[in-house]
């Protein structure tokens, strides 16, 4: 079995990110309370992940779902999280989101550790999840007020009618959430999750369900959002096509723990796989004995 | 405390009334039932035998005050219920909003809708029977002071068991303030129950409000005491308040442990 860990480019992550934990967290700034661009410019120009995870465990019982995994997200970059069913990925998601509290190990946004920080430090955060419904008897402007009301977006009608006209809702605006298909329901879902421009958005197989002209528009707006700001992503999809054509780095996940990372175009080849589907398909069935 | 994330969760519950009438009527019907059905049970009661103080002055009034505190702990558990029910969990605490703002959300709600049910009670005992609640002076104020934070200390308690237990746990808030007005004196004296029943009434702040009520009414004046007993029920609620809001933030930390919260739905639980 062959681990590779970290960032791509000018340093060895594994190493600063160990030295970095170890050394603890010397921020000096308190960047909580600069607007989304200076968080990541600010990020960008100290070389600081925007979401740094630390030997990440959670045990339900005698069940280990995740299981001592590390990585980073940079500012700008997209990393898509993959693995069968139960492999951990929804868990990781949650506990960075702050309703799972680990068992073990740091996560941090922005160098702050989520734990220490309070709820407070999820305003530099959101996130969009096939599972996570917004409420379906508000309208879609109304789900927006309240989500924009919960992050304390500043500006918010204004906010709400540049997100209506961004996801294409303007016609929807005043439908309840119940009554929309669910490709208007994902534009919604990913509308709620910018409402406060944060640096790391976490979306949850955000294109399941959606048919392939959807999830292409979807894909692309998503795309465009890391290209304006700069924002760090978590990204979960079962679609490899998907994976490969968004994500600058792939962490393959199986059994809680981080199998493989790498540029899911080089990524199967490594391994002597035809593309990300068929190296998929080898960590999900036989993982403990997939060479590199 | 941030204002905003508060307003979140009392505009989600407004645009809730607002988008659908039905929800608004629910508020109303159920008050004005109990009025006036409590109205004609108090008048064919005063009609009976010789009644040694007007049954409408009191029990009117102490349905007006119980209903109130009912109508508070409802809302909150109906508010939280919704959450529930449009499985919104995960959206809501992966936000900033913190467990207190959350809580006060709920509050600021239920305190709206059971004022507006308030004021629709007064209006129906005073135009249909001819009471009215403000007979009771000043004293009117710590009443309803100490029946509304005791509604809100049930409420946040009854949403933290159903928070513990899942959404089948629903249908234990309803039956709690009926539990209460035993032990409450809503409809009788406390001295109607038996000896090892009063100590019960002795842990329920309503007791002392709805006893030093029915000595006001039928003497004119309060029961020696009364200050000190009305101290009491200040204190048992602002303690009940406090183990509730600490109750319901154990819950939280325990369902954040388990990961309760990102499964927490009508199916899952």
């Amino acid at each position: 079995m062959r681990t590779i860990e970290g960032r791509p480019g000018l340093f060895n992550a594994s190493i600063a990110e160990q030295y970095w934990l170890k050394l603890g967290h010397p921020c000096t700034a308190n960047i909580l309370h600069l607007t989304a661009a200076c968080r990541i410019i600010w990020a960008s120009m100290t070389d600081r992940a925007i979401l740094k995870i630390g030997n990440l465990t959670k045990k339900f019982g005698p069940l280990t779902a995740v299981d001592h995994i590390s990585f980073s997200v940079g500012s700008g970059e997209i990393i898509g999280l993959l693995g069968p069913n139960g492999a951990g990925k929804t868990t990781t998601i949650n506990m960075v989101l702050g309703i799972l509290k680990p068992t073990e190990g740091i996560i941090e946004i922005l160098g702050h550790n989520v734990q220490q920080s309070g709820p407070e430090l999820r305003k530099n955060m959101n996130f969009a999840a096939v599972y996570a419904h917004v409420p379906a008897n508000l309208t879609v402007r109304q789900n927006l007020w309240v989500f924009g009301y919960l992050y304390e977006t500043k500006n918010l009608r204004k906010r709400i009618a540049f997100l209506l006209e961004e996801f294409d809702l303007q016609d929807f605006a005043d439908t309840k959430a119940g009554l929309l298909s669910s490709g208007e329901m994902s534009r919604l879902n990913l509308a709620k999750a910018v409402i406060n421009e944060p640096c790391l958005l976490l979306l949850d197989e955000p294109t399941a369900s959606l048919d392939p002209s959807i999830a292409q528009l979807v894909r692309e707006k998503i795309k465009d959002y890391v290209k304006r700001t700069g924002a760090g992503i978590v990204w979960t999809s079962h679609n490899m096509n998907e994976i490969e054509a968004v994500c600058d780095r792939v962490l393959f996940l199986s059994h809680g723990r981080i199998l493989l990372s790498g540029n899911p175009a080089a990524l199967p080849s490594e391994h002597g796989k035809k593309d990300l589907e068929e190296l998929f398909i080898a960590v999900a069935r036989e993982p403990l004995v997939l060479k590199g | 405390m941030s204002i905003s994330r508060i307003w979140a969760i009392f505009i989600r519950q407004f645009f809730l009334f607002k988008g659908n009438p039905t929800r608004l009527i629910s508020i109303f019907v159920w008050l004005i039932i109990d009025i006036v059905q409590w109205g004609f049970i108090t008048r064919y009661l005063a009609t009976l035998g010789q009644a040694t103080f007007s049954f409408i002055t009191f029990i009117l009034g102490a349905i007006i005050l119980f209903s109130f505190m009912t109508r508070i702990q409802q809302g909150i558990m109906m508010a939280f219920l919704e959450d529930i029910w449009s499985q919104n969990f995960i959206n809501i605490f992966a936000s900033p909003l913190r467990v207190k703002e959350y809580l006060s959300g709920l509050v600021l709600t239920s305190t709206t809708t059971s004022i507006v049910g308030f004021i629709v009670m007064v209006v129906i005992a005073g135009v249909a029977f001819g009471y009215s609640v403000f007979k009771l002076g000043m004293l009117l104020l710590p009443f309803m002071a100490i029946l509304f934070f005791f509604g809100i200390a049930m409420g946040i308690f009854v949403s933290a068991i159903i928070f513990k237990l899942g959404p089948s746990a629903e249908w234990l808030g309803w039956p709690i303030p009926l539990v209460l007005s035993i032990f409450s004196g809503v409809y009788y004296p406390i001295g109607t129950l038996p000896p090892f029943l009063r100590i019960f009434s002795a842990l329920v702040p309503p007791s002392y409000i709805f006893e030093g009520m029915r000595v006001i009414l039928t003497k004119g004046v309060p029961a020696a005491g009364f200050a000190s007993d009305l101290l009491i029920a200040a204190l048992l609620t602002t303690a009940y308040l406090l183990l509730a809001g600490l109750f319901f933030n154990r819950i939280y930390l325990q369902n954040l442990k388990s990961g309760s919260i990102a499964r927490f739905n009508a199916e899952a639980l």
